[in-house]
């Protein structure tokens, strides 16, 4: 097997934990498909890299307002659908564990162990007011640019 | 068949037993025969299709008592 790597590229917009589950998912199966996986983490879905801890970072106040209400990280995110104030995502997180799925943080954990690369968007970052200190680490700045490098390569690109 | 390694990815859900499996065959020589067992019902058609698009041979595949078994041959 000595043909280049394919290569997969997911745009994760949503900021949904079920949207961002999905994109992981498929992350993941496409790093065991031995793809270069790329995920491009704009706007809501940004949310999904933020740190759990809060970070004290200098911010001015409409930033300070969107920190507070946007979720801080993967776990804190609701549902796109039957979010029901909270408790559709407590209720998710029980069928995950019943099942023997994995919960979106192990994803992601799992996802960096397979050598994905997670991407944020700098313009977005930058709207929404976020430090790049407040990010898990080993996520990469970067912006349309790079995206459509590694998209017009790949073999799989979505939209999420 | 000479089993070389045997992934025991029982009770995982997508996408688990693909992620094992690859890790599994990263460590096997080509040739070598993984034998893996898991419980998800969906990986009957993830592991051949896995394993097509990977280069691998499913040598066998049985079910038995709720338990997958394939065994695969890296390629």
């Amino acid at each position: 097997m000595t043909q280049p790597k394919k290569k997969t590229t997911i745009i994760l917009f949503s900021g949904d934990y079920d949207k961002a589950m999905a994109a992981y998912i498929i992350a993941n199966g496409a790093a065991a498909y031995d793809h270069d996986v790329t995920i491009f983490h704009t706007f809501w879905g940004l949310n999904a890299l933020r740190k759990e801890a809060s970070v004290p970072v200098q911010k001015g106040f409409l930033e300070k307002m969107f920190a507070k209400m946007m979720p801080r990280g993967a776990d804190r995110m609701g549902l796109s659908r039957m979010n029901f104030a909270g408790i559709g995502p407590k209720l998710i997180k029980k069928v995950i564990k019943k099942h023997n799925a994995m919960p979106l943080p192990q994803l992601i954990e799992m996802a960096k162990e397979q050598g994905v690369k997670l991407v944020a968007c700098q313009m977005t970052v930058d709207l929404l007011g976020l430090k790049p200190e407040e990010l898990i680490d080993g996520v990469e700045f970067a912006g349309v640019a790079a995206y459509l490098a590694d998209a017009s390569e790949g073999n799989v690109n979505l939209f999420i | 068949m000479n089993v070389a390694k045997v992934l025991d990815a029982k009770g995982l859900a997508c996408p688990m037993p693909v992620v094992r499996a690859k890790k599994a065959m990263d460590e096997l020589q080509s040739g070598e025969v993984l034998e893996v067992q898991t419980t998800d019902k969906g990986a009957k058609n993830d592991l051949p299709a896995w394993a097509k698009a990977s280069g691998h041979t499913v040598l066998e595949m049985k079910e038995d008592n709720g338990v997958l078994m394939f065994w695969i041959q890296k390629g």
